[in-house]
């Protein structure tokens, strides 16, 4: 089996990117030095392993939220992260943090997951308004519409003086990972292995609704069963880690082209391949002008501009 | 037998059926035929229970449409949609294997199988088991979209515009398929057609809308004639019998 094959190709090289990961950093680490020297344990216990993890986590993540995003909306050039669903995360967050500020993390994560939510619906609702002879409007459009909300977050902290405090989850960064400030992202792994039991749902979800009736299932249910696994998983990863664009977008889109549509068998790889990706971004982040460091949002920016620039502008193959 | 009875249904206070009652025979191709905006994809659309019944009743067989689960249908009756620009990035094998759905939720097993085989041999898929169909021709991917229909081995299949986009062989080929289909595997096939010729040479049984109403319902031989063409379709073509099929003449 091909696929089976570049299951093991993709993780055996996920793990060589990890050990990398582990050992790049502002502090030297080498391997020998974690035989005798505690100090060295220390870093990779408190700060490499847990921002390796976070990386893996939120890249593969992400990855499959945009798979399933892009089968919901039948539309490949969307993602949960440049299409509102982020921002609305964000702006519960904002909510929180204004009206509730002693709430409990887990008061945070609900309420933002419901903004998340309601965003991705008021994503969904204007979509289904657009003429679908013409796919390239719903990208643009959800642009748009996740600037606005992500603008909205930012003028009501300006108002209220949390301008910093807002940057964390709109600017995807992994340099704030340290043991006892990640954990969360597990939930979010969580979630992303349950959409994998749905898989086939999502799949034939993408085909239109009129084959989703035909065989049996609820078209309403599914999608709306889709956009909250979607927000949970976008509202986790922007409490812990801020917005991390375009993994969603460009990953799912790769494996499409190769490996074709079939979720069940493609979304291992599109976590997979999210997660190199993310991982090897934060990689790059942190030595292209060590020993600072550039956020991976930003690295991702610039990789998922050009990438999504290609997909545009190649031939309009699939549509 | 698929009954209709008493159906009506508005949008936004217009009529788009009314009142219909019509009975679409067992085991035979109906073709519903008619102008354009004459209702025939929304009486598709309502005997699939893709929108909700406002009015009236429909019976597929034992089962009654708003009154039995989503899943029951399922195995009772499948739908051939349009053929739209998305095309699934699916191998033709994959495609097919989602008709079994309603059976397997999921985890297929040798009958699911089985029947994804039987179904690629009867529309001779095989050798293309492996492609994509973003790699087909269009007559091809239309005979896989059918195939995955065949799979779900309903007694009752709805098909929508398929001639749809198919030049004059591929249109022809899928007409004696559906045929066959019919009368070699007692299936009930309701079919939306454009060409009126279609359906007087490949249909057992026209059903002729117009304006939300039926026009005529028949073999082609009763009902495909001048008058028909005049009152339904505004036309004034000619009719001539060719082996006992009224062809119109364009």
């Amino acid at each position: 089996m091909r696929v089976t094959a570049w299951y093991w190709a993709g993780l055996i090289g996920l793990a060589l990117i990890s050990i990398c990961s582990l050992f790049v950093g502002v502090i030297d680490l080498s391997a020998s030095d974690l035989l005798h020297d505690k100090e060295a344990l220390r870093v990779l216990g408190i700060s490499r392993f847990p921002r390796t993890m976070a990386a893996i986590i939120a890249g593969a993540a992400m990855a499959v939220s945009g798979s399933v995003m892009q089968m919901l909306v039948r539309n490949r050039f969307v993602e949960p992260m440049t299409a509102g669903t982020g921002q609305g995360a964000a702006l519960g967050i904002l909510i929180v943090t204004l009206f509730f500020p002693a709430a409990s993390i887990f008061v945070k994560m609900a309420i933002a997951t419901v903004t998340a939510l309601v965003a991705s619906l008021g994503f969904l609702v204007i979509v289904r308004r657009l003429p679908p002879t013409q796919p390239l409007l719903v990208p643009l459009v959800g642009l748009i519409y996740g600037g606005i909300i992500g603008a909205a977050v930012v003028f009501v902290a300006y108002q209220a003086d949390l301008l910093q405090y807002i940057s964390v989850w709109l600017n995807g960064a992994f340099s704030g990972v340290l043991r006892g400030r990640y954990e969360l992202l597990w939930l979010a792994a969580g979630g992303a292995v349950l959409t994998y039991f749905a898989a086939d749902q999502f799949a034939i979800v993408g085909m239109g609704q009129t084959i989703t009736t035909s065989l049996g299932l609820d078209y309403k249910q599914i999608v709306l069963v889709g956009l909250i696994a979607i927000s949970a998983i976008s509202a986790l990863t922007v409490t812990t880690v801020g917005i991390i664009p375009f993994v969603g977008l460009i990953v799912p889109n790769i494996v499409s082209r190769l490996f074709g549509d079939n979720l069940r068998r493609t979304l291992p790889l599109v976590a997979i391949t999210g997660a190199g990706l993310t991982l090897v971004s934060d990689i790059i982040g942190r030595i292209v002008r060590y020993p600072f460091e550039v956020p991976v949002g930003t690295v991702l920016g610039v990789i998922g501009a050009v990438v999504f620039l290609w997909l545009l502008f190649r031939k309009p193959q699939y549509a | 037998m698929i009954s209709i009875r008493n159906l009506s249904y508005h949008i936004d206070g217009v009529a788009i059926l009314d009142d219909i009652t019509i009975d679409l025979p067992k085991g035979k191709v109906t073709a519903l035929v008619g102008p354009n905006g004459a209702g025939k994809s929304t009486l598709l659309s309502l005997i699939a229970r893709l929108e909700p019944l406002q009015c009236g009743t429909i019976d597929i067989g034992a089962l009654t449409i708003g009154q039995c689960s989503n899943r029951q249908l399922a195995k009772q009756i499948s739908i051939l949609p349009q053929m739209t620009e998305h095309v699934p990035r699916l191998s033709v094998r994959e495609l097919v294997s989602f008709g079994r759905f309603p059976y397997h939720q999921g985890r297929p097993g040798p009958e699911d199988e089985a029947k994804v085989d039987e179904a690629l041999q009867v529309f001779d898929l095989d050798d293309l088991a492996q492609r994509s169909v973003v790699d087909l021709s269009g007559g091809q991917r239309q005979r896989a979209q059918i195939a995955m229909t065949f799979a779900q081995d309903t007694e009752y299949m709805l098909l929508d515009e398929p001639l749809n986009n198919l030049d004059i062989a591929a249109s022809r080929a899928l007409m004696a398929r559906i045929r066959e289909l019919a009368h070699s595997y007692n299936k009930t096939i309701v079919v939306v057609l454009h060409d009126i010729n279609y359906a007087s040479r490949y249909a057992d049984w026209i059903i002729a809308l117009s304006a939300g109403k039926t026009a005529a319902a028949g073999s082609p031989a009763e009902i495909v004639t001048p008058k028909l063409l005049g009152d339904v379709f505004k036309s004034d073509a000619e009719i001539r019998m060719i082996d006992g099929h009224p062809v119109v003449l364009v």
